[in-house]
């Protein structure tokens, strides 16, 4: 299961990699780190957002063992993504392997396609497609957009985006 | 002191203004004409209501022998105004009018996009130099006075993006798309028979028009110096209305949105999913403007941007805010 822990850390040089450790050591996979230094009490605290990758009966262990290397978990939660935006895809969607296209955004670990609507008027013809792509902040919605781009460039998409303004 | 021009074409915005200067007290007269076969030249100021049915009747507006390069070099008058057609590539031969003019002493007004997309900067420090005004209000979204608005009322401000309706045919197609449920064809084949879209459509559909559009404003209003091929553009031709559908599903629907955010380089034409309550969400062949500032805040413009009266309007405020700066002549 995918997972999003909020890790409060002493800012001091190995803090990091003590707590990313353990993670790994389990088996863990680590998807992304976010830095959150706004969000520090200030107290030399370093908050950071981590996306890992567990099997769920190791989770608890898991939280022990950062817990007794000093390391507090603020949170933890699956519904991790919480940024969304809408997108338009026009072209031969079905052709061109929609899996890949939606592997492209899901396996970036920061963002995920968790809605679609096809409209297919003929066999042949293009079809039109909603997506709904969430992410874990605005910054990783303009990478999955700009991984979209490509793939759209490559597979002679048109894809339209939401005005933000 | 009244104040000579020299008009070079006579199309739709050529004759917007010849129809003005007739309907209004405007202190004009105009002392030479051109269009693409022909010329006139009085140095007491043209019969107007004669030169409008000499067009309508041959198709000419003077003799052959005069042409528009004469006119251009010889003729007497303060200002040349010209409205030729854009050409986006060349710019040409328009651009080698207004050097000539410029060159010569006189004040220029156009609102052909090709020279000022292409030659701003070379044009705009040639009028500097000989102490002359170069003025293309009418080359940007029509009768919405956009670029004196930015460049000089919004002068002490820092312009940090801008987002913009620019193209009258593409919206006019978009919005009975939405609308209508009609197909990208059958809105186009409307757009055409209205006389919205032109019988080669390919300039607008495609983003061109409007894409040039966004060139000039981030050339004249942030004196960047970019090309058309800087701007990431993306026409409306391959919309499918079944993507109207899926906007609307969502009380949105699609526009064609030109972007400009100076700071990170951003040049961009595309069609944009865009809530339906939006500002820039306009109806028809409307365009609309909203820029972010950072001492005035968000601005919107909303107008009509191109016809005959609507763009003459554009080049008139051009040329009276010459002779207000001027008091006349050179
Ligand atoms: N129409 C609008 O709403 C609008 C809005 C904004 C900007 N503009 C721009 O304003 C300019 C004029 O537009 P328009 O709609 O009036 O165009 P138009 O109706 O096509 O008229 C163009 C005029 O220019 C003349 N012409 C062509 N080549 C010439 C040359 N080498 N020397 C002198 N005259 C020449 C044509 O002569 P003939 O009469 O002999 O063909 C015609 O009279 C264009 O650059 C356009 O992009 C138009």
């Amino acid at each position: 299961m995918q997972v999003s822990m909020k890790l409060e850390l002493r800012d001091s040089p190995g803090q990091l990699v003590a707590a990313l450790m353990p993670i790994s050591d389990m088996g863990g996979n680590i998807k992304t780190v976010i830095h959150e230094h706004e969000h520090a009490s200030g107290q030399g605290d370093l908050s950071v957002e981590v996306v890992i990758e567990i099997p769920p009966e190791l989770l608890d262990g898991l939280i022990s063992r950062l817990r007794e290397r000093g390391i507090n978990v603020l949170k933890l939660g699956e519904e991790r993504m919480s940024y969304s935006q809408s997108v338009i895809l026009i072209g031969h969607l079905v052709h061109t392997d929609l899996g890949d296209t939606i592997d492209r955004i899901d396996q970036t670990g920061f963002a995920e396609v968790t809605y679609m609507s096809l409209a297919m008027p003929a066999i042949n013809e293009r079809t039109s497609a909603q997506f709904v792509i969430k992410s874990l902040t605005r910054e990783h919605m303009q990478q999955a957009l700009l991984i979209l781009r490509q793939v759209a460039r490559q597979k002679e998409f048109l894809l339209i985006e939401p005005l933000e303004f | 002191m009244v104040l000579r021009l020299a008009l070079l074409g006579m199309g739709a915005v050529g004759r917007g203004i010849i129809q003005a200067a007739l309907e209004k007290d405007l202190g004009l007269i105009i002392t030479a004409v051109a269009d693409s076969r022909s010329g006139c030249i009085d140095p007491n100021g043209l019969n107007l209501p004669e030169l409008l049915d000499r067009k309508d009747k041959t198709g000419m507006c003077g003799d052959t022998g005069i042409s528009a390069e004469t006119i251009v070099k010889t003729a007497p008058y303060d200002i040349l105004v010209e409205m030729t057609p854009t050409d986006a590539r060349s710019g040409e031969p328009a651009t080698s009018y207004i050097r000539d003019a410029l060159q010569r002493g006189s004040h220029v007004v156009t609102s052909n996009k090709g020279p000022v997309a292409l030659h701003y900067h070379e044009l705009a420090s040639l009028a500097k130099k000989n102490h002359l005004q170069f003025r293309f209000e009418a080359t940007v979204a029509g009768a919405i006075p956009i670029l004196q608005t930015l460049i000089h009322n919004l002068g002490g401000n820092e312009i940090l993006s801008l987002y913009g309706v620019l193209n009258g045919t593409c919206n006019y197609i978009l919005t009975r798309m939405a609308e209508e449920g009609l197909t990208y064809k059958q809105a186009l084949d409307e757009a055409r028979t209205l006389g919205y879209a032109e019988a080669d459509p390919t300039y607008d559909v495609k983003g061109i028009d409007a894409a040039i559009k966004l060139v000039i404003l981030a050339n004249t209003v942030w004196k960047k110096n970019i090309c058309l091929d800087d701007v990431d553009v993306t026409g409306i031709d391959l919309l499918t209305e079944e993507a109207l559908r899926l906007a609307e599903q969502q009380d949105a629907t699609i526009r064609l949105i030109g972007e400009i955010i100076p700071g990170d380089n951003i040049y961009r034409l595309c069609p944009r999913i865009i809530p339906k309550d939006h500002p820039l969400v306009v109806q028809g062949s409307l365009n609309a403007i909203i820029v972010r500032t950072d001492l005035a805040g968000d601005l919107l413009f909303v107008g009509k941007g191109a016809g005959s009266r609507e763009t003459a309007s554009a080049v008139i405020g051009d040329i009276l805010s010459i002779r207000d700066i001027h008091a006349g002549g050179n």
